[in-house]
């Protein structure tokens, strides 16, 4: 009998060890599609200058501010640049879990711009597997600077331009992130004939964290039109800076070639060399309200 | 004979009660930390559990991505900064009412219970307690419990920067509303 006993008990206590196990199994079995998707790609919905695959989810507006100061090479009587400075400001908002539109103001000509981003495709892993993120984003900008001569027929549609982008981005890795921007910029009126209306780009930006709150990011576009006969020298433009995030903030700041902070202008129309040292010094800052509770 | 068959359907009875099994796919698990500077709430309505109303074992298993908070960055920081949940995805408990004789699963009612067991979060298993109710209803069971969790208890760092917004303790709140699984 009491061997009996023992040979019970003996049964009941891997039972009773493995019981919890057995109930997460259970758990387990019938689980729900387990879809992961990537989030923070980037820290925020621009690279530098251009933008990145992130949007503001619906409810939330994103007020930035951004600065391009003047050239570093322009000395210390401009204080190295910090006593020029191009200002962008806008307001941007998430509408849609897969759309987001903003609008701004820049003092580069003058022009103020719209912008729709939507968002096609997310990276993703577990029981849907989706190597990369797909937005697109359009815009429209318009000039508002006086005429160069308003003696000649001026049209309002001459203000005009416009942007299509489709932003490819894989985060490989919680610390490494890649795009791949190709770019169309169409202006309706250009200084010369020599002047390409339509600008064709590919633009490449990633972000390597050197902290949780602190990356490094470097952005570049390789405009396709042939550069030598233009009006003007146009350059590539080439941005490097890095993210710090605070809390509510995030801060870009950043060494780049151009001025101009919407497509339109830094894609086709920057001057700047960085082997001539027109290096710009600037900033965006982005602070974002809570206008809609997120669910 | 007959009173053989008496017995053996008694047994069965007996032990397919035993083997009573409550399950629940959408139970709440939430948090909540207070500080004059800001309040940080989070809501999951995506929990799994399981109790094992003979054995008074229990399991749950929460997806980290599934906790939403009012302030999507504040959702982002969690994942990103804190949870680290593309490496730590999933937290779990796995723990036993220890008091199960006072529950009277045939009568029903709400009962004081005690539950201990493990909880893994952000890849550290610590052992805690809790203090909760579990009510027998007629559809099934309910489960309720409050406790506290200390964040760097599991190698959550919250940096000198943020530390005065974010409380040292974590309100832990449990809503579980079980029904009976299918004997398999």
């Amino acid at each position: 009998m009491r061997r009996l006993a023992i040979a019970f008990f003996a049964f009941l206590i891997p039972a009773a060890l493995f019981a919890q196990d057995d109930l997460m199994n259970l758990l387990n079995s019938d689980a729900a599609p387990d879809i992961n998707y990537t989030t923070a790609t980037f820290k925020s919905t621009r690279i530098l200058n251009g933008h990145s695959i992130e949007r503001m989810v619906p409810g939330q507006l994103d007020f930035r501010i951004s600065h391009r100061f003047g050239t570093l090479n322009s000395g210390s009587y401009n204080l190295w640049g910090l006593d020029q400075s191009n200002i962008h400001f806008s307001l941007e908002y998430g509408i849609m879990k897969w759309l987001m539109v903003g609008v701004g103001r820049g003092s580069y000509e003058k022009t103020f711009d719209g912008f729709a981003k939507f968002s096609v495709l997310r990276q993703s892993k577990g029981d849907r597997v989706m190597p990369v993120s797909v937005s697109v984003m359009t815009s429209a900008a318009l000039m508002s600077q006086k005429w160069t001569d308003p003696t000649r027929a001026n049209y309002f549609s001459s203000r005009m331009s416009y942007v299509a982008q489709v932003l490819v981005a894989r985060k490989f890795s919680q610390a490494f992130s890649f795009q791949l921007t190709p770019t169309y910029v169409h202006r309706n009126l250009v200084t010369t004939a020599l002047d390409p209306n339509d600008i064709f780009a590919m633009g490449a930006g990633g972000r390597l964290k050197l902290s949780k709150r602190i990356s490094l990011n470097a952005e570049y576009y390789y405009v396709a039109n042939p550069k030598t006969y233009m009006s003007t020298q146009i350059y590539n433009p080439l941005s490097v800076g890095i993210d710090i995030e605070t809390g509510g903030h995030v801060f870009q700041l950043m060494l780049t070639n151009s001025v101009a902070m919407i497509e339109k202008g830094f894609v086709g129309e920057t001057t700047g060399s960085w082997r001539k040292g027109d290096i710009h010094f600037g900033f965006n800052i982005s602070r974002v309200f809570t206008l809609k509770k997120h669910k | 004979m007959k009173r053989l068959a008496l017995i053996s359907i008694l047994l069965t009875l007996a032990l397919s009660i035993n083997a009573q099994k409550y399950m629940t796919k959408n139970g709440y698990i939430g948090f909540y930390s207070h500080t004059p500077m800001e309040d940080i709430k989070a809501d999951n309505n995506q929990v799994a559990g399981v109790i094992d109303a003979s054995t008074g074992d229990l399991v749950f298993q929460a997806l980290i991505k599934s906790f939403h908070f009012d302030r999507a960055l504040m959702e982002e920081h969690f994942n990103e900064n804190y949870m680290e949940s593309d490496t730590y995805p999933k937290s779990s408990f796995k723990g036993k009412i220890t008091n199960l004789s006072s529950v009277n699963l045939s009568k029903n009612g709400s009962y004081d219970v005690t539950v201990e067991g493990e909880l893994t979060l952000h890849n550290v298993t610590n052992k805690i307690s809790a203090k909760g109710t579990l009510e027998v209803a007629s559809g099934g069971l309910n489960a309720n419990a409050k406790f506290n969790i200390v964040p760097e208890d599991y190698k959550i760092n919250i940096p000198g920067l943020v530390r005065e917004k974010i409380g040292k303790n974590m309100e832990v709140t449990v809503t579980m509303k079980y029904t009976p699984v299918g004997n398999k």
